[in-house]
């Protein structure tokens, strides 16, 4: 197997030197890995949601998030766009390296962190515009106004996102006039339009019937090839089909992670097989 | 339903009866009066012999002219305040406490101590420091549209700060989040997510206070309003007829009361028309927006 | 984020916040300017010969307009007060009763039409409410009760009542719909009937937002101008008698402002008189508007 020695791997305990020069070498290994979370913590107000958080997230790969309600999904998966600054009073400790840059920092250009690491949010929420002006959106905000070069990077997009069949011919139409599936797509188009290198999913079809369901998870894997895709997800067959790597968190700790695989076959923390085996949760 | 829960019910039922009976009574006694007075040359002709004759066109220029020059007053800082009270404002920190209060407090600022405030400061003040500093005659400094539409604009501040606020706060969180994932700027999300899907709310808000601003006498009686004017008015430094204004002129200072009470019935009719149907179309627009975010 | 584009960022919200403090700033500006104008009666020499504070609190005659103006704002006071007070009476029990037959037992369809219809009563303007009192209200009056004056604070006041029930009724509406109906059930599953549910349980918690909405109407009361202008009769008479033709503050500036000579004694007790509708209001208006707030904050905390 390729990815042999660089077997991503997890941690809850204190960062100690040692552990840390661990990282590093693993890191020096394999310069694949486009995501370094790093003894990170967050907290809602007191309340702690994530607690000392350690993995690493390899380019090229699809990674899924699991675990039961409240575990902290979300909230970890918008830490790597720092969406979780738009709630009031949160707080947050350790570091997440994306491309070696620590992203926690508080001059970072958040701009540009979010037009690096796309998302897709569960609950598909096109802009109530046409599709056209949808999936345009980033890159009108980044100034592009030249129609041709907008048209052909959309036309490109929707095709990515497997929806320019469908919408090629209703691009003025509203957005809101599509199906659940299809509105998600355009949601996945509009992210893919600025060329993001990391794509964060959360929970992207679970507001979706099984087709849309299947066509979406088709076209994870297809655009693995361009993209890093983490992946949030309630459904274990979901994981189990899309995902190279799966981490399984619980009430805010990480407490396996390793490749999918080796997840669902054969973990080695009892209470990831009686989460994947549904004995709770 | 017995016994004093029936008692209860018919007796504030009976309330909304009264009520609505005095609104129709209003609203048919003026119709009923001034019908006969509308005619096309009501609307297009001057008032003549003494305001005993004549139609009405010089006021009813005088109030689009005055509504327009107030909402281009209003409009920009009555929304921008509504977007920093809805995005920008520390909720709970005193300044915003302060601002809310100070919003609603001038909402309830009698209309009449507007008008002394455009006197005093505006053409007191402001006008005539204009005039001295512009090296002018008398021409900031005396009763004029341009003042008579800044006191209104004042008058209206509250309305359109509330009703933007309102708007703004009713975009869904999911379209803020798409446009910040997307790498948008803050601005930029109000600007191309939020403000369009306000439109429609801020535009309520615009209605309103046109609406009122036709209608509010009391600030406009020493700002600007001329009592009889021989000319249309170009200018916005110029006096300016407004129907408001003309319903109180004929209604007690006309030299013959009955030859004048058509045209103030038509009068009265046509501000309540206008002002009905402006109110009409914001109630609707509201009821629309109610509906579309459910609440 | 370029650097230019950061400071044009910070431009422009700043002007976002300096709109907002605008509404504050205004309050001391309409404050102060008012105020300035009115100022002569306290320091000029030349008119406090004319009137000084005494006379404007304790004599009884306003006669501005004479050999020897006098200026008590007495009639002017008891007049505002008369009308309303009135304008209260008749307003509050139709706004409350409309709100709670609205909140309690209008059907859903009829409560769609209420809202609109009392929305449109508070959008005619008030120069059209006076004229209606003054052509049609006065003469349906005298003929009931046979009033010797046409105009009077009766006429007035129930105009001016009708112009704020739009208001109380809105905001008792608010109040009462704010009452969680977790409340509600809490009373029905005690056994209670709808009236006692809606007089013991409801009324009471919702009774701040209530009250506010009467101060705000009261605080529309005083400073409405145009109604009692052309409903009142306008004359300045020391008397309490609803029957008599009544002159307020706010019609009195209206009518006198616009033939006074500029920086004259009559000038300046006008603005003087502007100046104690404005804090007058103001109180009445914090008064309510804190209310609201605390009512607000504390039914966040049960919900
Ligand atoms: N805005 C917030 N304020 C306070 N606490 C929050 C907030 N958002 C989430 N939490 C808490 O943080 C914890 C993790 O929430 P998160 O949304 O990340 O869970 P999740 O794993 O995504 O759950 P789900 O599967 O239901 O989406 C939960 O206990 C939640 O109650
Ligand atoms: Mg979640």
């Amino acid at each position: 197997m390729e990815d042999k020695g660089i077997n991503p791997w997890v941690s809850t305990e204190y960062s100690q030197p040692e552990y840390v020069r661990m990282i590093e070498n693993i890191h020096a290994l394999n310069e694949n890995l486009i995501v370094r979370v790093e003894d990170f913590s967050l907290f809602y107000g007191d309340k702690p949601a994530l607690k000392r958080i350690n993995l690493s997230i390899k380019k090229n790969r699809v990674t899924a998030i699991i675990g039961p309600s409240g575990c902290g999904k979300s909230t970890l998966l918008r830490a790597f766009n720092r969406m979780n600054d738009l709630i009031p009073n949160v707080r947050i400790e350790g570091r997440i390296l994306i491309d070696g840059e620590d992203i926690c920092k508080k001059d970072t250009d958040l701009v540009a962190l979010r037009r690096k690491v796309g998302m897709v949010f569960q609950k598909p929420n096109p802009f109530p515009m046409s599709i056209y002006e949808n999936v345009a959106f980033g890159l009108k905000i980044a100034g592009e106004k030249d129609r041709a070069r907008l048209d052909q990077l959309v036309e490109k997009s929707l095709r990515q996102a497997a929806l320019w069949d469908e919408a090629g011919d209703i691009l003025d139409r509203s957005a809101l006039t599509l199906s659940g599936g299809q509105q998600q797509r355009l949601c996945l188009a509009r992210a893919l339009v600025i060329e993001p290198e990391i794509i964060l999913m959360d929970e992207p079809a679970s507001a979706l019937d099984p087709i849309s369901t299947a066509k979406l998870e088709a076209l994870i894997y297809s655009l693995k090839k361009d993209y890093t895709i983490v992946i949030v997800t309630h459904n274990m067959q979901q994981a189990a089909r899309v995902a190279d790597y799966t981490a399984f968190l619980l009430l805010g700790e990480l407490v396996e992670y390793d490749e999918t695989r080796k997840i669902f076959t054969n973990p080695t923390d009892k209470r990831t097989e009686d989460y994947i085996t549904g004995r709770f949760g | 339903m017995k016994g004093w829960d029936k008692f209860f019910a018919l007796a504030s039922g009976l309330c909304v009866l009264i009520i609505f009976a005095f609104l129709f009574w209003i609203i048919f006694i003026i119709a009923r009066n001034g019908a006969g007075t509308i005619s096309w040359e009501f609307f297009t002709a001057a008032p003549v012999e003494g305001m005993t004759e004549g139609g009405i066109f010089p006021a009813i220029y005088g109030t689009v002219f005055l509504v327009l020059v107030m909402t281009v007053f209003l409009m920009p800082f009555g929304v921008m305040a509504g977007i920093y009270l809805a995005e920008y404002a520390p909720q709970n920190s005193r300044l915003t406490q302060a601002i809310r209060l100070a919003v609603n407090n001038l909402a309830g600022v009698p209309s009449i101590v507007f008008g002394l405030f455009g006197v005093g400061f505006f053409i007191q003040y402001a006008g005539r420091g204009l005039d001295r500093t512009l090296g002018l005659e008398t021409v900031f400094s005396q009763p004029c549209l341009l003042w008579a539409a800044a006191t209104l604009a004042i008058l209206n501040l509250p309305v359109v700060i509330k009703t933007s606020e309102e708007a703004i706060k009713a975009v869904p969180l999911e379209h803020r989040e798409a446009a910040f994932a997307l790498g948008a700027t803050k601005l930029k999300m109000i600007v191309r997510v939020v403000l369009p899907q306000a439109f429609s709310g801020i535009l309520t808000g615009a209605i309103l206070s046109v609406s009122r601003g036709a209608g509010e006498v009391a600030p406009i009686l020493f700002t600007g309003a001329a009592y009889y004017l021989p000319y249309i008015p170009k200018l916005p430094t110029d006096q300016f007829m407004e129907l408001g204004y003309h319903i109180f002129v004929l209604s007690t200072q006309s030299p013959d009361v009955d030859k004048t009470q058509p045209l103030l019935y038509g009068t009265i009719l046509v501000l309540l028309l206008l002002t009905l149907a402006l109110n009409t179309f914001a109630i609707g627009l509201r009821v629309r927006m109610r509906r579309k975010y459910g609440r | 984020m370029k650097r230019g584009e950061r400071i044009t960022n910070s431009i422009l919200e700043g002007g976002l916040k300096l709109s907002a403090l605008l509404a504050i700033f205004l309050i001391f500006l309409i404050f102060i300017f008012i105020f300035k104008e009115a100022l002569p009666i306290f320091t000029n020499p030349g008119v406090r010969s004319e009137v000084d504070l005494r006379d404007l609190f304790a004599s009884s005659v306003w006669q501005p307009v004479s050999d020897h103006p006098r200026f008590s704002l007495l009639p002017l006071f008891l007049g505002t007060l008369k009308l309303s007070l009135i304008a209260i009476l008749f307003a509050t029990p139709l706004a409350l009763g409309a709100a709670i037959f609205t909140a309690e037992f209008a059907p859903r369809a009829l409560k769609e039409t209420i809202k609109p219809g009392i929305e449109i009563l508070a959008g005619i303007p008030s120069v059209v409410m006076g004229a209606f009192a003054l052509l049609t209200l006065a003469s349906v009056l005298q003929g009931i009760f046979g009033w010797t004056m046409r105009l009077n604070a009766v006429n007035a006041g129930i105009a001016l009542g009708l112009a704020i029930v739009p208001t109380i009724y809105s905001v008792a509406d608010d109040a009462l719909r704010a009452v969680p109906g977790s409340f509600r059930e809490a009373a029905y599953a005690l056994g209670s009937r709808r009236n006692q549910a809606i007089f013991r349980v409801i009324i009471p918690v919702a009774l701040p937002g209530i009250f506010a909405g009467f101060m705000l109407g009261l605080g529309r009361a005083i400073g409405e101008t145009m109604i009692v202008l052309l409903a009142s009769g306008n004359a300045a008479i020391l008397s309490l008698d609803p029957a008599l033709s009544t002159r307020s503050f706010s019609a009195t500036i209206a009518a006198e402002l616009g033939e006074v000579v500029f920086g004259s004694t009559h000038y300046a007790v006008l603005f003087f008189i502007g100046a104690l509708l404005f804090v007058i209001t103001f109180i009445i208006n914090l008064i309510a508007n804190l209310v609201v707030e605390r009512f607000k904050v504390r039914l966040a905390g049960v919900a």
